[in-house]
């Protein structure tokens, strides 16, 4: 169950054109090139993994210091403000420059996952760990966590990157793109409320 | 609110956006010389199949009076879909509208109406105090927001530049700029947004330009004679280009649509030496910018009876190329002459050797062409902004220049008119012709086509 939860997630977020694919897919339009689209893909997961794995280690020192139930309160209240925050704010990330190296690229990654909270996402997951309020296996188990979650988003990522790039054609996004923004502020929402419910 | 689908009118590639549905109505910016009346957006029917084809069906006057309408863009656009910070949801729907004497930024709101409604304005104060800039002018939605070129400094004549605003709040967020070099003089920008290249232009700072052409100055080539390169990402002034100081004021920049290329024309309205007017192709020769010369307009003589003041020493008609714009599928080039009163057309697929391929001729400081819709009305003017639909098959037309600057090119007046010409056969439409009484004794300047056009958008995808 948890584990379905987490790939998931990691599939929600690989699909959504804003974490990366698009970016992957423009970089290999813009040289002509399959292998450049080919070689951002990981380089966009790392970002997005650190991005992960820095809440998790939050989670994990956070988890040693206060008790189980204070952990998953904390959490929720944080999801649910930064998905009603979301929800209800105009402003959106703001990045100028389309020619990175690899390094930026990843830093491009992180940042973009960080104010969208992937890893707050993870929340629920990481809260209800059996491990959780126990240092050490709490950040050993929300590392894999956050391993599967990015595997399983870069998986997706990749998929809709190679078919949009030799079969679909760009052009798919006027019609597909969905404002996956605002289903992402209430699947923050609707994890915060999860949160509290366990918690409770 | 955001949409849950992106703006139909978004494209991520120039060959998405040729196949866009055509405009069925066109925003006119138009302003009153004696500046007693307000200026206003006039808005024109361009859907053939209506019974209001070719006139005035909207009307929007602005809540002042001497702001000069000049040059606008809109909210959001294409760009919008560009990778690293994708935001599609948003809308195209707000004009934004610069007064190019006044200094005020107005926007205006498009959506469930003809006539557009004001809902904010910017003061010059705000423009000054924030950017440090006055008399804006282009205006292009970019990746860090709302990009206004000026021509002045707040308080001091120069140097010109771009303000950043805040594509939500519409608020002056600052100075673009992080590091200008030589760049003083200012006019036109845009950029290849793949590689993180901005283009800028010169005209002159507003004592050069807002009592009209100075001789001295032009003859002295203090006018802008070149274009500058910078870096988009790090605001920073990478290389001038020199086009030489005979070619006096470097105005209109069209980057190719294609985000692969790295070229774009940029139209030259005078040669001092001979009065000719020419295009030049900037491109990137190895890790430098460099331009040449592509297209050269001779000036056409005349007798020094039929010309005004400023010319009768010359003895010629200077073609004036004051205006091009380059269709979206970067194939057919533009080029206004609003002295001789003619539209040429090229063909410029290959862009280092245009080839003409069509023109129209319309008013003009001696000839005073006719439309054909009313073949006995001398007109005065001649074709200078001009506009080409997304798909690339019709070009709009006004005939003002800049207040000034009309009084002294056409002192009989210059009147008030617009065309529209049909890409394919290079004739004009005679159904499509408003004129005199329909622009309320307002002289037209920029179109903006509903749902974008060849200068609105940039894409980021090939």
């Amino acid at each position: 169950m948890t584990l379905t939860a987490v790939i998931l997630l990691g599939a929600f977020h690989g699909i959504n054109p804003a974490m990366g694919w698009l970016f992957a897919v423009a970089r290999g339009l813009q040289e002509r090139s399959r292998d450049l689209l080919l070689q951002s893909l990981p380089v966009i997961a790392l970002g997005h993994l650190a991005s992960v794995a820095l809440v998790v280690a939050v989670v994990s020192a956070t988890g040693s210091l206060v008790t189980a139930t204070a952990l998953a309160i904390g959490a929720g209240v944080v999801l649910v403000g930064f998905g009603l925050w979301h929800l209800l704010a105009r402003r959106h990330f703001r990045w100028v420059g389309m020619r990175l190296s690899l390094p930026q690229l990843a830093a491009w990654s992180f940042l973009m996952s960080s104010v969208h909270g992937a890893g707050l996402m993870l929340l629920p997951v990481l809260t209800r760990m059996p491990a959780a309020g126990h240092h050490g296996h709490a950040l050993s188990g929300g590392m894999l966590v956050a391993g599967v979650h990015t595997l399983a988003m870069f998986l997706t990522a990749a998929v809709v990157a190679v078919v949009v790039y030799e079969f679909l054609g760009v052009a798919v996004l006027r019609r597909a793109w969905f404002n996956l923004d605002r289903m992402w502020a209430f699947a923050l929402v609707g994890a915060g409320i999860f949160t509290l419910v366990g918690a409770a | 609110m955001t949409l849950w689908k992106p703006d139909p009118t978004f494209y991520p590639s120039p060959r998405d956006a040729a196949e866009a549905p055509p405009e069925k109505l066109a925003y006119v910016a138009a302003f009153d010389r004696s500046a007693r009346r307000p200026d206003a957006l006039a808005v024109l029917d361009t859907d053939p199949g209506s019974p209001s084809y070719g006139t005035v069906v909207g009307w929007t006057d602005l809540p002042y009076t001497g702001d000069e309408l000049h040059h606008f863009g809109w909210n959001a656009c294409s760009s919008a879909l560009c990778p690293y910070a994708p935001h599609p949801h948003v809308e195209r729907r707000y004009l934004i509208v610069p007064g190019l004497r006044s200094s005020r930024i107005y926007v205006y709101d498009t959506k469930d109406r003809v006539s557009p409604e004001l809902v904010k304005v910017i003061e010059a104060e705000e423009l000054g105090k924030r950017a440090g800039y006055s008399r804006p002018h282009t205006v292009h939605c970019g990746p860090e927001g709302l990009y206004v070129s000026a021509l002045g400094g707040y308080g001091d004549d120069g140097p010109g530049g771009i303000a950043i605003l805040d594509h939500n709040s519409f608020e002056v967020l600052g100075r673009w700029e992080v590091d200008r070099g030589p760049q003083y003089l200012a006019y036109d920008f845009w950029w290849h947004i793949n590689h993180d290249v901005l283009v800028t232009s010169e005209w002159g700072t507003p004592s050069m330009v807002e009592n009209g052409v100075v001789g001295e100055l032009l003859l002295g080539r203090k006018y802008g004679h070149k274009i500058h390169f910078w870096d988009l990402r790090k605001r920073k002034h990478i290389q001038e280009v020199d086009l030489g100081d005979q070619h006096q004021m470097t105005l209109e920049l069209r980057p190719a649509h294609d985000p692969t290329k790295t070229y774009g024309f940029v139209g030259v309205v005078t040669n001092v030496e001979d009065l000719s007017a020419s295009v030049w192709v900037w491109h990137k020769d190895g890790s430098r910018w460099t331009a040449e010369k592509v297209i050269t307009i001779p000036a056409e003589p005349a007798s020094p009876d039929d010309l005004p003041d400023v010319l009768k020493p010359f003895g010629a008609v200077p073609p004036l190329v004051t205006d091009i714009d380059l269709s979206v599928d970067d194939q057919r080039l533009y080029v206004s002459c609003w002295g001789t009163g003619e539209l040429k057309q090229y063909d410029v697929s290959d862009p280092f050797k245009p080839v003409e391929i069509g023109s129209v001729r319309l008013g003009g400081i001696v000839r005073r062409e006719a439309h054909p819709a009313a073949p006995d009305e001398r007109l005065a003017g001649g074709p200078q902004m001009v506009e080409v639909s997304r798909d690339g098959r019709r070009v709009y037309v006004t005939n003002s220049l800049y207040g000034a600057w009309d009084d002294q090119f056409y002192p009989d007046g210059v009147g008030a008119w617009m065309a529209k010409v049909d890409a394919e056969s290079f004739t004009l439409d005679e159904r499509f012709f408003p004129h005199g009484d329909d622009f309320r004794g307002l002289r037209p300047h920029q179109t903006r086509l509903q749902g974008g056009d060849a200068s609105s958008d940039s894409y980021c995808y090939p």
